[in-house]
């Protein structure tokens, strides 16, 4: 089952000519997906061979979804385009729009998730600035390496790549159901609850694995929503315990103001919900192994 | 990135918000003549990106050109909150005021879109007011693709209450502040005090904006309002050379890939360092995905040059990135600084995983540096940092 993503996913990539979309594109084939097609108006009608498929190349999303079936687009046009492009996904009805692009102006990003929701959410966008979701097995959308672990029964979300990858490696042998990077920008389409509901939802799914870093209330609100909602373990991890207020820590969301968004009132947070939160990846990583232990 | 109050001015000025004469000095000579072309009298503020200067003394009022430069005199130097003051903004006196109000447009990250937030009663104390009287203080939701148009700027209006009297004018500043928000990316424009003055006229007197740095693509002009006075030299070092480096106060030097991973590092090697006499990470430098060899060696001549490091910690996950060329920059690196006759006596444990891990391992132990040590869990590679930090 997983969630998201699965063997069944169609997947055409936007961005796929240029040279990130080319080399992601091979590491995608390579770990099983269905990649059906690629977009891009000034090479439509071509195809690209990699490593001996034939992938065609179609002028717009509307036209790959038509000719393909295609259900899942993934992202890496350039910052100053990708408003456009995660329009006309959202505009073609795509089920799912994976925004792998680093570095897209907040203005952008409300705008596109705002033009999604009022297009009644439709289009479920993941990222911006994240490193997309694997179904360990069956598809791969996005840039998480598919080598690290296998298909397994936890359920992983994070706002952090490395740390998305670092988790599946402690965990590699038990395996994952499904990872998703949301990404940690200010404003993102898919959220920590987002995740959580549809891990609870998903009986190939035992535990789940929660990873937030500094800044905004996200993890709060996930907290709320656990107590409420998961009847799931869930294990939690918080980076950020040492970050300065008002310094930017790379993710252009994490940054602390005043007394809101410090990783001590997340892990606070969390820990009120009945989620265990670990000191260190390391730690967190052998929390889950003892549950699923029993 | 947050401006300084003058900077923000400029913009506000710039897009038609109402705001008074005023021009930013860094002598109090240059004082006298900015007072004398604002017709003899002025107000001197303090330019730091920090609230509370009124309280500290930072802006004083100056009935003659003579009198401004014996304020800037008092008020360049002054240290406000940890902030020294640089520059100080000579500004026209405000006619009498009558009211001061707070209108604000920024970023509302819970519910992904941006909000107004408006109140009659602005002033020093608005977040004492938001905190204990919310009523007071009227939140709208603005659609990001709708924005701010003269029907959303009479109903926010209406929301925080603004007297009949300044509706108008205040819907209209709206409109403007909105314009200014929208056309230079701005993650915040804020109004406080917003005026309403003897004449009836309503003057934005104080404000903060903070820009978008991911919008600098396509906003030039940008890069000019950066604050280079303040860059710590191996920020500004680091910037140079397109790393995403932030100075802190410890002794562990700290190389990671991926913001979320190097943030994990430091917390790790703070933990660690617990047990060897406290010693923290000395700063947070992110060499991105796909780092190649030189990007590393940049980043490590960097960490080296920090005379606070005592260790470094090398901590990558390849994701993305290839472990073999990571170990390739620091092998390379080691090298560079050799040749350069720059001795490195600080010692480097490096710990890698994931995309061609072995590799990379194996060319650190061909390599056989004195200085590098592999240790192949992160944690136990935090503490080995930790330890040789603390015995230096």
């Amino acid at each position: 089952m997983a969630i998201f993503l699965n063997k069944d996913s169609k997947v055409i990539v936007q961005g796929m000519t240029g040279a990130t979309g080319m080399k992601h594109t091979k590491l995608m084939l390579a770990d099983g997906t269905n990649i059906v097609g690629g977009v891009n108006p000034r090479k439509a009608g071509t195809s690209v061979d990699i490593d001996g498929t034939e992938i065609p190349v179609f002028g717009t999303v509307a036209e790959a979804m038509e000719k393909t079936g295609a259900n899942v687009s993934v992202l890496f046009v350039p910052p100053a385009f990708a408003k456009a492009a995660v329009v006309e996904a959202i505009d073609a009805e795509i089920p799912l729009a994976v925004v792998i692009t680093e570095g897209i102006a907040v203005h952008d990003s409300a705008a596109f998730y705002a033009y999604a929701v009022a297009q009644g959410n439709k289009t479920r966008i993941i990222g911006p600035n994240c490193p997309g979701l694997i179904t360990p097995g069956q598809s791969n959308a996005g840039i998480i390496p598919g080598d690290i672990t296998k298909p397994g029964r936890i359920g992983l979300v994070s706002k952090s790549g490395t740390l998305t990858y670092q988790m599946m490696y402690e965990l590699r042998d038990i395996g994952f159901s499904s990872a998703v990077g949301i990404g940690g920008d200010p404003v993102i389409g898919t959220t920590h609850i987002d995740a959580l509901a549809a891990f609870e939802a998903d009986p190939d799914t035992d535990l789940i694995v929660m990873i937030g870093e500094i800044g905004g209330d996200a993890e709060e609100r996930a907290a709320d929503f656990i107590k409420a909602n998961v009847t799931k373990p869930v294990v939690g991890y918080v980076a950020g315990f040492t970050a300065p207020e008002g310094k930017t820590m790379g993710h252009a969301g994490a940054i602390v103001s005043g007394s809101s968004g410090t990783a001590a009132a997340k892990k606070e947070a969390l820990e009120a919900a009945g989620v265990k939160v670990g000191k260190t990846p390391t730690e967190t990583a052998k929390l889950a192994r003892e549950i699923l232990a029993g | 990135m947050d401006l300084f109050e003058y900077q923000a001015r400029d913009l506000f000025a710039k897009h038609g918000v109402p705001v008074l004469a005023g021009e930013v000095i860094d002598t109090p000579e240059a004082a006298r003549e900015a007072t004398e072309r604002l017709g003899g009298k002025s107000v001197v503020k303090a330019q730091v990106k920090v609230g509370g200067r009124g309280k500290a003394g930072g802006v004083k009022l100056a009935a003659t050109p003579d009198e401004a430069v014996a304020r800037a005199t008092d008020i360049l130097g002054m240290d406000i909150k940890g902030h020294t003051v640089h520059k100080v903004m000579i500004a026209e006196t405000a006619p009498e005021i009558l009211e001061e109000y707070y209108v604000s447009f920024l970023l509302d990250r819970t519910n992904r879109t941006f909000l107004s937030i408006a109140s009659v009663e602005g002033g020093m104390e608005i977040e004492e007011v938001a905190a204990t009287r919310p009523e007071a203080v009227a939140k709208t939701p603005i659609d990001a693709n709708e924005g701010v148009t003269p029907e959303k700027a009479r109903e926010i209006v209406e929301a925080a209450k603004f007297p009949a009297e300044v509706a108008d004018q205040i819907a209209g500043i709206l409109v403007t502040l909105w314009d200014t928000f929208i056309k230079e990316d701005a993650l915040l424009v804020e109004v406080n005090p917003l005026a309403k003055v003897a004449s009836g006229d309503v003057i934005a007197l104080d404000g903060k904006v903070s820009l978008d740095e991911n919008a600098e693509f396509r906003q030039p002009g940008h890069e000019e309002l950066v604050d280079h006075a303040a860059a710590n030299p191996l920020e500004a070092a680091a910037k140079a050379k397109n790393l995403n480096y932030v100075k802190l106060d410890g002794e562990v030097g700290i190389i990671g890939n991926g913001a979320g991973l190097v943030m994990s590092t430091l917390d790790v090697v703070a933990y660690a360092g617990e047990n060897h006499g406290g010693v923290k990470p000395a700063n947070f430098l992110d060499i991105g995905g796909g780092a190649s060899a030189a990007v590393m060696a940049n980043g490590l001549e960097i960490i080296l040059g920090d005379p606070d490091v005592k260790s470094v910690f090398v901590n990558v996950f390849g994701g993305i990135t290839a472990c073999d060329e990571v170990a390739n920059g620091i092998v390379q690196a080691l090298q560079l600084l050799a040749d350069k006759g720059e001795e490195v006596t600080k010692p480097l444990v490096v710990r890698l995983d994931g995309n061609n891990a072995e590799l990379g391992r194996q060319i650190l132990s061909d390599a056989n540096h004195p200085l590098v040590q592999r240790v192949d869990t992160m944690d136990g590679a935090a503490d080995k940092a930790a330890e040789l930090a603390a015995a230096k």
